[in-house]
């Protein structure tokens, strides 16, 4: 070796890199790792891969062959809008690309990860949506309306990227989409170019958005109050919210959507009547409020009281310190307990229909009650479920990307 | 005023143009008291912890505090900025007395500075904006006015090119330095630091202790509890020592580390010094 020059020189020379043997690596080294690292594991592999397989060849054969899927294409309209008048139904499609054109611009300027994440869930939805109305035969024009409203997402989106929105636009955008939205589905009038339509008949995936997104935007700062309330210094304060925490806590969501139902037309003054989807938003908001301050409160109890006394050392009022110091933290730390109760009140909608709304799952159950469905319960029931799936798994996947870019200051 | 950091002018390296050799002409007598505390009584629940605590403070003056944990060291100094309450005794600050009075308690928190031993930065706010919330927030400056003072706080804590990264990318001695400059924002006529340098690893305490002493060369006013007795011998004008709640003995540094009277802090020293 000592004829070698790098050796003369004192250079080391680098080691031969030798591959890590093939059954580490690749999919040998999966197979390996995973699934037949011993002999009773390559056993169980085997035995629950052919159970696997035997299932899905079954589903995969049932919904080929058997499934009546007309169940579900002939009842599309009422799945998606319920009884929303086959000719105002345009007003749906139009609210959903004036939420496109925001949800778009919000992403594009921000680039923030987890709102571009909604916008391409909100396209892709879209699609999706596009793509059933069009086998189901409702019409050409509602699916490119809805294939309109996937491009506006990018458009805007793109648009945005190179043009940014100031903050405070956006903002805007988002109260007057949230308002226009409203008046648009409601209507202004029965002598107006958009006559009313009552909420009583609204149905379908379109009830149980307007249940969900109107539940979780208003629940969610009352929550914050509440949590806020429940550690404030003032004794009136702190027994109010720790008291409404605590009876809400106390009872069931049905409960809570009869008392709506029922107790607060008792109450009211004669003549003031409250529309049945807004007091289910109530009963909705009133009880996720309650989950959404106890989830809060163990958010603000993990931040460090250096943190209170750094912030009255440079002179912040208490308030101030709630504000911009305690709050951003304890919001931030409790991220996936109020994503996963905002996907169970997503899913808990579906109670509406005890006081006689027909949100998705109770189309599902008045078109089974429709007797040339019947035997179609797997069918729509399955259909209902991947619904719930697909908005679940949004939520679940958009709070997750949140979740690392706001990680970037952790301690 | 005698504050140097408000009266000096504001240029890009801050005080530090001083000739850091020279040793600061220590108060004189007619030097204004700043905090002067009067038979300061504070307990925890049964616990005695400060016992008539007598003692006041000079314009300008480094006070080091010294004394074995539990001794009421930290908790009399979060007692001049209130985060600690005393229970009996005046605390006058700057002319002010700390009461309950919330405005009271609110001036008296602007004027002074506090840096903790677990620096206790703001982890969802950039170095820059840690640095700017209390002056736009509490003194209602400009945030491009903010900005600037801020960059210059951070070129005289010596770490400019930190200015937007978070807390947490930061090693202990830079967020220390950030803590400092956090506090220097607000202008402050004292300055407290409770163990700045207790919660560092060894090859970080320096670069903490140098800005500490170049602070106590411009003529700030400061309390530090710290047992870094190099730093007492340096720069400070006089040491207090704690134990039991009660200040055993104050002197010059050059008293208390040739000649200390009491057994008390003959004993902290020889455990503090020998190893």
């Amino acid at each position: 070796m000592s004829d070698d020059p790098q050796m003369t020189t004192g250079t080391p020379q680098p080691a031969e890199e030798l591959r890590p043997p093939a059954t580490e690596v690749g999919v040998l080294g999966w197979l390996n790792h995973n699934l037949f690292s011993s002999k009773l594991n390559g056993i169980l592999s085997i035995v629950l891969g052919v159970i696997v397989a035997l299932v899905i060849w079954g589903l995969a054969q049932w919904a080929v062959l058997d499934a009546r899927w007309d169940v579900i294409t002939d009842n599309m309209r009422l799945f998606l809008v319920g009884r929303y008048p086959p000719e105002e139904i345009w007003r749906v499609w139009l609210t959903l690309t004036l939420l496109s054109a925001t949800t778009g611009l919000s992403a594009g300027s921000s680039g923030i990860g987890s709102v571009r994440m909604l916008a391409i869930m909100l396209t892709a939805g879209q699609l999706m949506l596009a793509a059933l109305i069009l086998v189901s035969g409702l019409g050409i024009v509602a699916s490119l309306a809805l294939v309109f409203g996937a491009g506006v997402v990018y458009a805007t989106m793109l648009a945005a990227q190179r043009y940014p929105v100031r903050r405070l636009w956006i903002s805007l955008g988002w109260l007057a989409t949230t308002i226009a939205g409203v008046l648009l589905l409601a209507g202004l009038g029965d002598a107006t170019p958009l006559p009313s339509v009552s909420t009583n008949i609204w149905g379908g995936l379109l009830l149980t958005m307007v249940l969900s997104v109107a539940g979780i935007l208003l629940s969610f700062p009352l929550g914050v109050a509440l949590a806020v309330g429940r550690r404030s210094r003032l004794p009136v304060v702190r027994v109010v919210s720790t008291t409404y925490i605590e009876l809400i806590r106390a009872v069931p969501l049905i409960t809570v959507l009869f008392m709506a139902q029922f107790l607060f037309p008792l109450v009211l003054p004669e003549g003031l009547r409250i529309d049945n989807v807004i007091r289910a938003i109530g009963g909705i908001t009133l009880f996720s409020a309650a989950y959404v301050a106890e989830n809060v409160r163990g958010g603000l109890q993990a931040i460090p009281t250096g943190q209170h006394e750094a912030a009255f050392a440079i002179g912040l009022r208490t308030w101030q310190t709630t504000v911009f110091i305690v709050l951003p933290q304890a919001l931030r730390i409790t991220i996936p307990a109020n994503v996963g109760l905002f996907i169970s009140l997503l899913k808990d909608t579906t109670l509406a229909y005890i006081i006689g709304l027909l949100e998705i799952l109770g189309i599902g159950r008045a078109v089974l009650a429709n007797p040339d469905y019947l035997g179609t319960q797997f069918e729509v029931y399955l259909f209902v479920a991947v619904v719930f799936f697909v908005l679940s798994y949004t939520l679940s996947q958009a709070s997750y990307r949140l979740e690392k870019e706001l990680g970037i200051g952790e301690r | 005023m005698s504050d140097p950091l408000t009266t000096n002018e504001p240029d890009v390296k801050g005080i530090s143009t001083k000739p850091r050799d020279v040793k600061r002409t220590p108060p004189g007598p007619d030097a204004e008291d700043i905090i002067i505390c009067r038979a300061v009584h504070k307990w925890f629940g049964e616990l005695h912890v400060l016992n008539d605590i007598n003692i006041t403070v000079k314009h300008g003056e480094v006070l080091v505090i010294a004394g074995p944990s539990g001794s009421g060291k930290s908790t009399w100094i979060r007692t001049i900025n209130r985060l600690e309450e005393h229970q009996r005794g005046d605390i006058i600050i700057d002319g002010i007395e700390l009461t309950n009075d919330i405005r009271n308690i609110a001036a008296i928190r602007s004027e002074i500075g506090m840096v903790f031993q677990q620096f206790n930065l703001f982890p969802h706010l950039t170095v820059m904006n840690n640095i700017t919330l209390g002056p736009i927030r509490v003194r209602k400056v400009r945030r491009e006015e903010a900005e600037e003072r801020a960059m210059q706080l951070l070129n005289r804590v010596g770490i400019p090119e930190q200015a937007l990264k978070y807390p947490a990318q930061l090693s202990g001695g830079q967020q220390q330095r950030v803590a400092i400059a956090r506090a220097l924002a607000m202008d402050p006529k004292i300055m407290l630091f409770d163990e700045p340098t207790s919660a560092l690893d060894p090859e970080m305490i320096s670069e903490v202790l140098d800005v500490m002493r170049e602070l106590a060369e411009s003529g700030m006013t400061m309390l530090v509890v710290t047992h870094e007795m190099g730093f007492a011998k340096a720069a400070a004008d006089r040491m207090v020592f704690f134990d039991y709640g009660q200040i055993v003995e104050t002197g010059t540094p050059e008293q208390i580390f040739e000649n200390p009277q009491h057994d008390r802090t003959k004993l902290f020293l020889s455990q503090i010094l020998t190893h």
